[in-house]
């Protein structure tokens, strides 16, 4: 078993360990979930209609407006949060909803994240580090 | 980070749990994206409406208005941007009472602090426009990307949390568009078409939006022949921020920033991006529909300003809505009551619409009440809106504001 180690920049939150949920598309709680039941609800959105529930999200940057920062503790609360989020680009208002949800966030990699993450490998995030494990 | 004294003492808990917990917060994410510092600021404008809040939301702030007065004051002035229900219309469009519960909990927590209950994301247009070069700190994207790029100002996207802290803190970290460095320019665009309407205008920030590939690239509008009015750039800018999740643009020749295009790039400016009338076209047919059923027609995101709310008055003035469409416009509180006084309420509401105040159609559970409502088919000449509420599970319409009009009275979509 190999793992392969992907670095990005310090992020925010706990460690944590789970099946990536990947795509080469975009970010935003409000603009693109049913967070009520835990899916993608964009009809425009590469992951439209699957669940995030457990997964690791790893997708390119965040989008749309300032809602996230205060859905991700909401969604934490209910356990209808994702596991994590890897971005190729956060910005403030994901910082802030992870720092306020204590939810694990990294960004700012070495590489393509969308790119180099399959979905359903097994990836260890590790926001203290700013490392991504990715089982093989 | 560097701390001042100020902050260490404010870290150690010398000036209560509150202020103590909100720089803890912000340390955080000044260390996310590596402030040196704090940057002190001026006012602060803070998105909390229930559905983004929910009950553990809701729960959080009553925790802050808790503390002993001394240690939960803001001590900036504070604004809020719209909220999730308007008290006396919530009936009408079915809203659930939990939510209004919520809603007077989340008004009582934040009176509690001393917040002012603004609820308007036009903050910039009918509260206090911050200054060129003052640091502020807001919340919505509208708002936040009108601040920077129209009036000169400086902040981030302050989401709820971050807001809040900074109400109680005084400032904010360092990071992003309060330093110069990041408010250069990245992308150019050159406009080759005079945008005709307030939609054209949100139609054309969907354009450039739609491009943006991080929060941190920063487009250059260049051929705009005359200044915009500000309900032109409010449409342009809240769509720009929707569409591209970017806080700030500059508009050659009309922007403070961008007296010319050598003051905003670095070096030799990037081959244009060329924008045409048929790429805004383009923009309104990538909203097209199978048929011409019509629910609902919104007017809302950003709210409507005086001049915007005069027009649609005129528009619906001795018309009648269409029984099998609602028509709902939103405006900021002091307008609404300006719009009584002045007569435009009437004009709307004796046709058949709903004028609100205090909200904005997609923070108040956009999703559940086009469920009860029977809502699916949209309309609205908010690019912005159009963007948000297909994850809502409508079906959108981009229109100008005449069109809406004339499809809410004929009750389905004419051309």
């Amino acid at each position: 078993m190999t793992a392969r180690i992907i670095k990005g920049h310090v992020g925010i939150g706990a460690p944590v360990t789970g099946p990536a949920l990947v795509a080469a598309d975009n970010f935003s709680a409000r603009y693109d979930l049913d967070r009520i039941n835990g899916t993608f609800s964009r009809p425009s959105h590469q992951l439209f209609g699957q669940s995030y529930l457990g997964k690791v999200l790893v997708l390119n940057i965040a989008k749309g407006g300032v809602a996230t920062a205060w859905m991700l503790y909401e969604m934490a609360s209910r356990g209808k949060a994702p596991l994590a989020l890897l971005l190729n680009y956060a910005n403030p208002i994901m910082a802030q909803g992870a720092a306020h949800a204590d939810f694990p966030l990294i960004d700012r990699f070495e590489c393509d994240i969308t790119e180099v993450i399959r979905t359903g490998q097994t990836v260890s995030v590790d926001p203290s580090a700013g490392l991504v494990t990715v089982q093989d | 980070m560097k701390l001042t004294d100020h902050e260490e003492a404010m870290l150690a808990g010398a000036l209560g749990e509150p202020r103590k917990l909100a720089l803890e917060h912000q340390i955080k994410v000044g260390r996310f994206f590596d402030a040196a510092d704090m940057v002190e600021i001026s006012q602060v404008h803070i998105m909390a409406d229930t559905e983004a809040l929910g009950e553990a939301g809701v729960q959080f702030l009553e925790r802050i208005a808790e503390y002993p007065e001394k240690d939960r004051q803001t001590i900036v002035p504070t604004v809020t941007d719209p909220r999730g229900a308007d008290f006396n219309a919530y009936k009408r469009l079915k809203q659930e009472e939990s939510w209004i519960s919520q809603e007077g909990r989340t008004i009582e927590a934040f009176q509690a602090l001393g917040v002012l209950m603004t609820d308007t994301c036009i903050n910039y247009q009918v509260v206090i426009p911050p200054v060129l070069g003052e640091h502020v700190a807001f919340g919505d994207t509208g708002s936040s990307i009108y601040t920077n790029s129209v009036l000169g100002a400086r902040t981030n996207f302050e989401g709820g949390p971050s807001a809040l802290a900074a109400a109680l803190t005084g400032r904010t970290p360092r990071y992003g568009f309060h330093l110069d460095e990041y408010r250069r320019g990245k992308v150019l665009y050159a406009l080759e078409t005079r945008p005709q309407d307030w939609a054209d205008w949100g139609a054309v920030g969907g354009i450039v939006g739609r491009d943006m590939d991080s929060y941190w690239t920063v487009p250059v509008i260049a051929g705009v022949d005359g200044a915009p009015t500000s309900d032109e750039l409010k449409h342009f800018g809240a769509a720009l921020a929707s569409f591209g999740s970017t806080p700030l643009f500059h508009m050659v020749g009309v922007t403070p920033e961008a007296t010319s295009l050598a003051a905003v790039f670095d070096g030799p400016p990037p081959a244009p991006i060329r924008i045409t009338r048929a790429d805004i076209d383009a923009f309104y047919d990538s909203y097209g529909v199978a048929d011409d059923r019509l629910d609902v027609v919104v007017f809302a995101a950003p709210q409507l300003s005086l001049f915007e709310l005069q027009r649609l008055g005129r528009l619906l003035d001795g018309r009648q809505v269409h029984d099998d469409t609602t028509l709902i416009a939103a405006t900021s509180p002091e307008n609404k009551k300006a719009a009584d006084r002045m007569g435009m309420t009437a004009q709307i509401e004796d046709a058949g619409g709903i004028l609100l105040e205090g909200v904005c159609f997609y923070q108040m559970h956009a999703r559940e009440i086009g469920d009860a409502n029977g809502w699916r088919r949209l309309m609205s000449n908010s690019a912005k809106i159009v963007n948000i509420l297909g994850g809502y599970g409508y079906e959108p319409v981009l229109a100008t504001m005449e069109r809406c009009v004339d499809c809410a009275v004929a009750g389905r979509i004419v051309r």
